[in-house]
């Protein structure tokens, strides 16, 4: 018994750490192996591809930086005609607007429920956290059938057609809205968690709730709102059902994202094309995670209801 | 070059000023409102800070909600009733009924084997050094979006001819154990169950994460007294520590469950949904978006939310109430 117990404290594991080593090790090589694949494929050419296994070319290397160049700047093929770069343009141009619009709205709303009690306010904020169940899949065509025809009853207009179909707002509006039942509950519980006095000694200085919102709400909500932002941020970039929904595939609105989605689908577009594409689009998302990855952590493991 | 420029250039100018109104809109806003005193000062506020919340979500939520469920009992251009035929029709159409069948197959496979390989993870990563390296590893798929995980794995599900060079890995280990590789995506029902590794690789680092978590806040003292009791190996586990992070390892399923059902990027890239891989939320797509009929799209989404919504009310209500602990 005190033998066991000498080898095996605190004695909470069901393996020895040897197997275990083996085992997580084994495991996180072959999980690591496909995005390598993609990563040493993007760099050979065609011909390369078809001749080499990725495996073997890294024992003969033969690499080029021919298909980065070929596709963010376009190599004349039909798929491919202007390259990628529009479309990084555009996801970025998608993402940032998409990621502070709700962040703000939300941190707002989420003070308004915390702090300005109200009749109906506990009723109001569970109505807003249920919501979250609704998929979005449920909203989908008729806000798009808002966005371009406007609401109606009968024949009288309730709501003007905004006619920002496949444009930039119309695709910032939906994730603003989707975004909204998530961010206020996890907002709300953060936010609701500051320090009462905090508050009151601001109110009895002859502050108004605007600018107790502006300077201690906001600065003291920075880490809740740093991991929420980094998971919206993710969610958006590496969303595909809303760009497809929202923006025609043209280069003018459509991420990058939802172009390399239409890449598999043409024939004409090859590996080499395809791997790059696809490391390109990765690649934000990795640094993102590589970096913050404590912050990503914490947004995930909050949003996992999403 | 200048043609390139002429297109991009507004764009940028677009997401900027975009914010800066946003900002200088909400700046004008709040310096107006706080002017307001007295009774009014606390009503004005409230609207102010609760009102754009709630009419985004009345408008992209609550209302188009209800307009689907409305669409659901319609025809294909929403503008005439036909009562239940959109659902009869998800009854005895001989389609959709693989797309259920498939459905159920990722709705029972994926959220387990997530859930489960993430937990033995979670268990093994307590007992080595260096923990955070393969943690990271791991964890990485997480951030990689299905359409990028879709075309890595397109990569190592790659098929040739024989006779030619196997460049796909799952096609060169097979063919290096003696058997003879097949066009992977063509071969039923296998191509489902490649489809769910896809998505088993990116999410099961987060069912591996929160269980970590939840597994180092297993109290040491429980574990040793057990252990003192002469508990270890496998009964430890499964008396002590299992116990202990069943309902991490239950909203983990559950995370799954609605994640397989909603399972969209990964079968419309790989596949398109063809060759029987189809399921519920790509058929919802393609009915409203490829086929232009509003009614059986609407219908099929409908069964998305009534599928959906009992687990994300469980999964909602064990999270805060993991909170309030």
């Amino acid at each position: 018994m005190a033998k066991t117990l000498a080898t095996h404290t605190p004695g909470r594991k069901i393996f020895s750490s040897k197997i275990a080593t083996t085992v997580v090790w084994f495991i996180t090589v072959i999980w690591t192996i496909p995005t390598v694949g993609l990563l040493v494929t993007s760099f050979k050419t065609t011909k390369n591809i078809l001749g080499v296994a990725w495996w073997n070319s890294l024992l003969h290397p033969d690499f080029t930086l021919e298909n980065y160049k070929n596709v963010f700047f376009g190599d004349g093929t039909e798929s491919l005609s202007t390259g990628v770069l529009p479309y990084f343009i555009n996801s970025i141009v998608i993402t940032l607007p998409a990621t502070i619009f709700p962040i703000v709205i939300a941190t707002m709303a989420a003070y308004a429920l915390a702090w300005i009690r109200f009749r109906g306010s506990d009723f109001l904020f569970f109505s807003i956290f249920a919501l979250q169940i609704v998929p979005l899949q449920m909203a989908l065509v008729p806000l798009l059938l808002l966005f371009t025809g406007g609401a109606h009853i009968g024949s009288i207009p309730i709501f003007p057609a905004l006619g920002i179909a496949g444009s930039f707002a119309g695709i910032w509006l939906p994730h603003t809205m989707f975004a909204l039942p998530l961010a206020i509950y996890l907002l709300h519980n953060f936010i609701a968690s500051l320090p009462r006095e905090l508050m009151e000694a601001a109110f009895v200085d002859g502050a108004n709730h605007f600018m107790v919102f502006r300077r201690i709400i906001l600065p003291l909500s920075i880490p809740g709102i740093a991991s929420i932002a980094i998971f919206q941020f993710l969610w958006v970039w590496n969303d595909l059902l809303v760009a497809l929904t929202f923006a025609s595939g043209t280069e003018e609105v459509a991420p990058l994202n939802s172009k390399l989605a239409s890449l598999v689908g043409q024939y004409g577009s090859g590996y080499t094309q395809l791997s790059s594409g696809a490391f390109i689009t990765i690649a934000i998302p990795l640094i993102v995670f590589f970096s913050l990855q404590r912050y990503f952590v914490r947004g995930l493991l909050a949003g996992s209801v999403k | 070059m200048s043609e390139f420029l002429s297109a991009n250039l507004p764009k940028f100018g677009s997401v900027f000023s975009a914010i800066a109104i946003f900002f200088l809109v909400l700046g004008a806003v709040f310096l107006i409102a706080g002017r307001a005193s007295g009774k009014k000062a606390r009503p004005i506020a409230l609207l102010i800070f609760l009102g754009p919340a709630l009419l985004l979500l009345l408008a992209g939520l609550v209302i188009p909600g209800v307009r689907t469920v409305l669409f659901s009992f319609m025809n294909p251009d929403s503008n005439g009733w036909v009562g239940l035929a959109n659902y009869r029709w998800m009854i005895q159409d001989p389609n959709v009924k693989i797309i259920m069948i498939n459905t159920i197959l990722w709705v029972m496979v994926v959220p387990l084997f997530t859930a489960a390989l993430g937990l033995l993870l979670a268990v093994m990563l307590d007992r080595i050094k260096h923990e955070s390296i393969p943690k990271s590893l791991l964890f990485m798929p997480m951030a990689i979006s299905f359409v990028g995980a879709s075309i890595i794995f397109k990569f190592v599900y790659q098929y040739r001819e024989p006779g030619e060079v196997q460049i796909g890995l799952l096609s060169a280990v097979v063919k290096f154990l003696g058997f003879t590789p097949s066009d992977w995506m063509l071969s039923k029902p296998l191509n489902t169950f490649l489809l769910m590794i896809i998505y088993v690789w990116t999410q099961m680092g987060f069912g591996m994460v929160i269980l970590s978590a939840a597994i180092k806040a297993v109290p040491s003292e429980i574990v040793e007294a057990s252990a003192l009791d002469g508990a270890h190996g496998w009964r430890l586990f499964r008396n002590i520590t299992f116990p202990m992070v069943k309902g991490t390892f239950i909203v983990v399923l559950a995370t799954g469950v609605v994640g397989a059902l909603k399972v969209f990027d990964i079968v419309r890239t790989m596949t398109g949904g063809n060759f029987s891989t189809n399921v519920l939320a790509n058929e919802m797509y393609s009915q409203t978006f490829v086929q232009f009929d509003q009614g059986k799209g609407s219908a099929l989404s409908v069964i998305l939310f009534l599928l959906v919504a009992p687990i994300l009310a469980y999964n909602i209500r064990s999270l805060k109430k993991e909170r309030a602990h």
